[in-house]
C-alpha cells in the first residue's frame, strides 16, 4: 500500500469517514459540472427533497451540446437547448456560479477551471465527466464521476470511495523535438494498456514531466483514464505555482504566501511508498498515431500496423475488431493514410500551447483541398488569446475553419460531426468505434501539430518534416 | 424492451435470471450508449437505444437482439467492459432494457462505481470461466441464481465462487449502496472537514 505520495497526503486529508461497508468518505474541495451529467442530479435532490450543501463549491459551464458555429439563442437544436436552459435553472435555483456562453470565462469544463485558478493543489475534484483526471496536473486529486455521485457531492459533498493504488510512472529524459505531450501519453497507454490504470492513480514524474509546461501536463493528466486510471496528478512546483499566479480564483496577497507554503508541502515524500513504479525514456518517443479503436493501439508515425501475432495474445481480439472497422491491413504502414477531416480541440489539446504549436505548422501553409479542417478553441479565454495573437488569422489563411469554444467534434454532441467512414485526424483523446458521431466514423489520435500536418498533405505526416 | 421499468431499491442479496453474452475487450460506455443519446434530461428512454450502432452493424444478430435473450438479466462480458466516458447513462441504458447484475473479467473503474450507484452488483471471475458461461451461451439458456451473502453463482450444471468488492457486497447487502443518506448521516464530520481544510482558508476569491 502507497505511503507519503502527494496522493495519500491529500486523500487522507479530505477523508471525513470510514463508511460501514469498508469504503472512505471523501470530502470533494471543488464540484465542476456541465449540462449533460448533472440534469438527472438535480432531478434526483429534488426528488428525494434534498438540497445543495455547500452551493459554492460548485462551479458550472456548459460545453459538450454547444453549438460551435452559430451560437445564438435558442440553439437549433431543441434538446441542447432545452439542456442549457436546465442548467441555467438548476444554477439559478441553487445558487450555483454558472460560466455561461459570452460570460467570457465558458468554454471546456477542464479548460476553464485551471485557467480561472479554480484548480489548486491539494484539492480533491470531482466532475460528471471522466476527464476531470486533467486536474491532477496542479497536484490535485481529480476524477470523474456518473450522475448518482454528482448527486451525492451536490447534497453532502463527499462521496463513498475505495482509496486506490498509486503507481508511478517515471519518464527520464526529455521529448525530442516535434514531440509533445500527447505523444508521450499515447506511449505510456499503449506501452501498459488501456486497462493497467484500473484501481490506480497515476503519478507522472521523473525529468521529461518537469520539464513539461502546464498545459502538456494537462494533457498527460488528462488521458489518465484512457489507461485506465481515473486520477492522475504531477506533484506541483514552482512552474504549476507561477501559472495560477494572478488568476480570476487565485489566492491573492498574504494569502498567496500562505497558500504556497502550504502546496510545497504537498508533493510526495523523497521515501513515499508506491504500489508500482514504471520507467521509461522519453527521449524515445516519437511522433504517435493511433491505427485502432483504442487509445492503445497506437504506433509510431514510421512504424507499421501490428500483425496480430506480433501482439500479446489478450490484445488480438480487440486488434481483429479494429483491423475490420477501420479497414486497415496488419503491416500497413500508418504515414500516408489519406485523411478527411481534420480536428484541433478538445480538452486534451484545446488550450492556447496546443494552437500556437499548430499555428507554427500551418503559417504560410494551405489545408489539403480533399480535407476539412476546423479548429476549436478550448474556452473562450483561449480563443481571446488567440485572437490578440494573430492565432485565428493564420488558421482561416490556411483554410481551417475557426470555430466558437465547445466539446465539439471530440464527442460529437453537436453538429459537428464524422460522415460515413469519414477518417478524421484528431488532437482529442477517444478513437472508439462511433466516437465522432458517424457510427462507420473512424479516429486517428494524434498531437495538434501532427493534426496540423496532416491537414496540409492531406494525410498522416510526419510534422518533423514541416519544423526544424 | 421489458415491460414496466423499476428500478432497485434497498437490501440486494439474491439475483436470478437467465444470462445474456457479449463477447469482446474493452467495450466502452460510447458504444454502450451513444453520445447522441446523452441529449436528455432524465434517463427513462435509455433502455432502447442500448448498443444502438453495434445493433444496426449486426442488423439483428447483436445479442441485445436476439429473440431468446430477451428476458435475460445478467451480462456476462470480457475484459474492461465500460471503458471510456463517465456516463451513468451507459448502466442506466443496461438496467433500463433489463440488466440487474453484470459478471465479467474485468471492468472500468468509472463504470463500476455507476453500477454500484445504481444498484448493479459487477462481480468479476476469471477469464477461463467467463468463457465457460459465454461458450454455453452460445446455445442453450443458462439460468443462474446468484446469492451475494455467499458470493456465489450456481446453476443445474455449474458452481461459482464470484469476486466482488468487500465494501460493494456489504452496501449491497445492507442497502447502503444508494449512498446519499449513509453520506448525510455524517453531517457534523463534513462541517468540521470543510472547517479543517487549509485551502478553504486562503481562498477568499474562490467562488
Amino acid at each position: 500500500m502507497s505511503q507519503d505520495t502527494l496522493f495519500d497526503k491529500v486523500w487522507d486529508l479530505h477523508k471525513v469517514s470510514s463508511l460501514p461497508g469498508g469504503s472512505d468518505q471523501l470530502f470533494i474541495g471543488l464540484h465542476l459540472i456541465h449540462e449533460v451529467t448533472s440534469p438527472q442530479a438535480f432531478g434526483a435532490l429534488k426528488d428525494k427533497n434534498l438540497k445543495v450543501k455547500f452551493p459554492e463549491r460548485t462551479v458550472a459551464t456548459v460545453d459538450h451540446i454547444v453549438p460551435t458555429d452559430n451560437q445564438s439563442r435558442p440553439f437549433q437544436d431543441n434538446l441542447a437547448e432545452q439542456m442549457i436552459e436546465t442548467l441555467e435553472k438548476n444554477c439559478l435555483e441553487h445558487k450555483i456560479r454558472f460560466f455561461n456562453i459570452g460570460s467570457g470565462n465558458q468554454g471546456i469544463v477542464h479548460v476553464v477551471a485551471p485557467e480561472l485558478g479554480l484548480t489548486q493543489p491539494g484539492m480533491s475534484i470531482a466532475c460528471g465527466d471522466s476527464h476531470t483526471s486533467t486536474h491532477g496536473a496542479f497536484g490535485s486529486i481529480a476524477f470523474g464521476i456518473g450522475t448518482s455521485q454528482v448527486r451525492d457531492v451536490l447534497a453532502t459533498q463527499t462521496l463513498a470511495m475505495n482509496k486506490l493504488k498509486v503507481r508511478q510512472i517515471w519518464c527520464d529524459n526529455k521529448l525530442s523535438n516535434g514531440v509533445y505531450a500527447k505523444d508521450l501519453v499515447l506511449h505510456i497507454i499503449n506501452k501498459l494498456g488501456v486497462k493497467a490504470g484500473v484501481g490506480f492513480a497515476y503519478e507522472f514524474a521523473g525529468p521529461a514531466i518537469d520539464e513539461l509546461s502546464m498545459e502538456e501536463r494537462m494533457t498527460i493528466c488528462n488521458m489518465s483514464i484512457e489507461g485506465g486510471a481515473r486520477c492522475g496528478y504531477i506533484n506541483p512546483d514552482e512552474k504549476t505555482f507561477s501559472y495560477i499566479k494572478n488568476k480570476l480564483c487565485a489566492p491573492k496577497n498574504e494569502h498567496w504566501d500562505k497558500a504556497l507554503t502550504w502546496w510545497k508541502s504537498l508533493k510526495s515524500d523523497e521515501n513515499s511508498i508506491y504500489d508500482d513504479v514504471i520507467k521509461l525514456d522519453a527521449s524515445k518517443v516519437e511522433p504517435t498515431v493511433t491505427w485502432g479503436i483504442t487509445p492503445g493501439q497506437s504506433i509510431s508515425i514510421n512504424q507499421q500496423i501490428p500483425l496480430l501475432d506480433n501482439l500479446a495474445p489478450n490484445d488480438r481480439l480487440v486488434a481483429k475488431e479494429a483491423y475490420e472497422y477501420m479497414s486497415f491491413k496488419p503491416g500497413q504502414l500508418i504515414k500516408d493514410t489519406p485523411v478527411d477531416v481534420c480536428f484541433i480541440g478538445s480538452c486534451t489539446n484545446g488550450r492556447i500551447s496546443d494552437l500556437r504549436v499548430a499555428a507554427e505548422v500551418l503559417k504560410d501553409k494551405k489545408v489539403s483541398k480533399n480535407v476539412k479542417a476546423f479548429v476549436v478553441p478550448g474556452s473562450e479565454k483561449v480563443a481571446t488569446q488567440a485572437k490578440q495573437e494573430g492565432i485565428d488569422l493564420i488558421f482561416k489563411d490556411s483554410g481551417f475553419e475557426w470555430r466558437e469554444p465547445g466539446c465539439s467534434m471530440c464527442l460529437a454532441m453537436n453538429s459537428d460531426k464524422l460522415i460515413g467512414n469519414q477518417v478524421s485526424a484528431s488532437s482529442s483523446n477517444r478513437n472508439f468505434k462511433g466516437r465522432q458521431g458517424s457510427p462507420s466514423g473512424r479516429t486517428l489520435l494524434m498531437s495538434p501539430a501532427m493534426v496540423a500536418a496532416a491537414a496540409i498533405n492531406g494525410k498522416v505526416s510526419d510534422v518533423r518534416e514541416f519544423i526544424n | 424492451m421489458k415491460t414496466k421499468f423499476n428500478p432497485p431499491i434497498g437490501k440486494i442479496s439474491n439475483m436470478n435470471g437467465q444470462c445474456i453474452s457479449l463477447i469482446g475487450n474493452d467495450i466502452d460506455t460510447d458504444r454502450i450508449i451513444p453520445a447522441r443519446f446523452l441529449k436528455c434530461v432524465n434517463f427513462d428512454s435509455l433502455g432502447e437505444s442500448v448498443f444502438e450502432d453495434d445493433r444496426k452493424t449486426l442488423k439483428g444478430n447483436h445479442s441485445f437482439d436476439l429473440e431468446k435473450n430477451k428476458n435475460a438479466s445478467i451480462l456476462v462480458v470480457n475484459s474492461n467492459f465500460g471503458c471510456g466516458s463517465s456516463r451513468e447513462h451507459a448502466p442506466q441504458a443496461l438496467m433500463r432494457w433489463g440488466i440487474r447484475a453484470i459478471i465479467g473479467e474485468s471492468f472500468a473503474d468509472i463504470f463500476y462505481s455507476n453500477c454500484i450507484a445504481i444498484g448493479i452488483p459487477c462481480f468479476t471471475l476469471p477469464k477461463k470461466s467467463v468463457e465457460e458461461i459465454q461458450n454455453y451461451c452460445d446455445n442453450q439458456f443458462l439460468f443462474l441464481e446468484i446469492d451475494l451473502k455467499k458470493s456465489q453463482a450456481k446453476s443445474k450444471d455449474f458452481n461459482f465462487n464470484l469476486e466482488i468488492k468487500e465494501s460493494s457486497r456489504k452496501m449491497f447487502l445492507s442497502g447502503e449502496w444508494d449512498a446519499t443518506s449513509t453520506l448525510l448521516e455524517n453531517e457534523n464530520l463534513i462541517e468540521n472537514k470543510l472547517n479543517q481544510l487549509p485551502y478553504i482558508k486562503f481562498n477568499t476569491n474562490l467562488l
